[in-house]
C-alpha cells in the first residue's frame, strides 16, 4: 500500500484532495508534489487539501505543503487546508505556519471561502 | 541475513523481525542500549523510527514521549542521510539509544563534512516562513529536552538528543 493515498474530487470549481497516510520525506512528499503539479497543469487552481487521514507529517512534508502553497499562489490560485489532526495543527503552530495557511474544520465553510 | 552470535537470543526475535530484504544493517540490542548501523538511504529513516519505538516500548514510555522521539529521530536521521552523507552508498549512519533511570539519550552519527547548526536560518522568522526546508532542527529542539551537535573524532557529526522520562 502506498505511503500516501490521494483521492481527487470536484466540488464546483474547487478540487478537493482527500489525503490518507503519511506525508514524509520520500514517497509521501513526492506524491503530494506530483498531485499539485498535475492539477496546476490541468488549470485547476482552487485546491482544498482534506488532511483528516494524515496521521503523520515530518518537516519535509510540512515543506511540501509550503511549496504547494507558493506554487499555487504563483499561478494565481488558492490552497486551503481542511480537517487538520491535532498533531498537525500543533506542528503548524510550532512552525508559525498557521499564520500562513487558511485552515478550516468544516468542508462547506472551506468551499464557500474560495473566491 | 544471519545475526551475530553475540546478540542475546531473547533479542534475536526482535532483531530478526526488523531485518528484511530491503534493509542491510545490523541491530545490536544489549539491555538498555541499542545501536544501529544504517545505510545512507531514505528507507533508513523509517527503520530508525521503527526501532526507536520498539526500544521505547520495552520501558513503557508514554505516547507523548514516543511521538516526540519519533519526530526527533526522523529529522536527525534525515539530516544524516541527506545533508551529512548525501546518500553516499559507502557511508553509514550510526544510531544509538541508551536509557538511564530518568532519561533517554539518542545519538545519530554521520560521516559527512561537519555541520554548524548556527548556520541554519530561523524557520519561524517571517522572512523564512515560505521556505520549503529548514524546519528539522526546530522539531528536534522542540520535541527533545536537549540537543547538541558534536564533531566526531573520526570525522562526521554526532547529534546527541536527550529526552527526560
Amino acid at each position: 500500500m502506498a505511503e500516501l493515498e490521494i483521492k481527487e474530487r470536484q466540488a464546483g470549481d474547487v478540487t478537493v484532495l482527500d489525503m490518507d497516510g503519511k506525508v514524509t520525506i520520500g514517497e509521501g512528499s513526492v506524491a503530494l508534489r506530483g498531485a499539485i503539479r498535475r492539477l496546476l497543469e490541468e488549470g485547476k487552481k482552487k485546491i482544498l487539501l482534506n488532511l483528516a487521514g494524515v496521521g503523520y507529517i515530518d518537516s519535509s512534508g510540512i515543506g511540501e505543503l509550503v511549496s504547494s502553497f507558493t506554487a499555487i499562489n504563483k499561478e494565481g490560485g488558492q490552497l486551503k487546508l481542511l480537517n487538520l489532526t491535532q498533531k498537525l495543527q500543533d506542528l503548524l503552530a510550532i512552525t508559525k505556519l498557521l499564520t500562513v495557511f487558511d485552515v478550516y474544520e468544516n468542508e462547506q465553510e472551506a468551499l464557500s471561502s474560495f473566491k | 541475513m544471519n545475526l551475530p552470535d553475540c546478540i542475546p537470543k531473547s533479542c534475536c526475535k526482535v532483531a530478526n523481525a526488523l531485518l528484511n530484504g530491503s534493509w542491510k544493517g545490523l541491530v545490536l540490542v544489549i539491555e538498555t542500549t541499542t545501536e544501529l548501523v544504517l545505510a545512507s538511504r531514505i528507507e533508513s529513516i523509517g527503520m530508525a523510527a521503527e526501532i526507536a519505538a520498539k526500544f521505547l516500548s520495552q520501558f513503557g514510555a508514554g505516547d507523548d514521549v514516543v511521538f516526540a522521539v519519533d519526530m526527533a529521530i526522523r529529522e536527525a536521521v534525515t539530516n544524516a542521510v541527506i545533508h551529512g552523507n548525501k546518500q553516499d552508498g559507502n557511508k553509514n549512519v550510526v544510531v544509538s539509544f541508551s536509557k538511564s533511570a530518568n532519561a533517554l539519550e539518542i545519538q545519530v552519527r554521520d560521516q559527512g563534512h561537519g555541520f554548524d547548526p548556527e548556520g541554519v536560518a530561523d524557520p519561524t522568522d517571517p522572512l523564512n516562513l515560505l521556505k520549503s526546508s529548514g524546519r528539522g532542527i526546530l522539531f528536534m529542539r522542540t520535541f527533545m529536552d536537549e540537543v547538541e551537535w558534536l564533531a566526531h573524532d573520526e570525522g562526521g557529526t554526532v547529534v546527541r538528543m536527550t529526552k527526560r522520562l
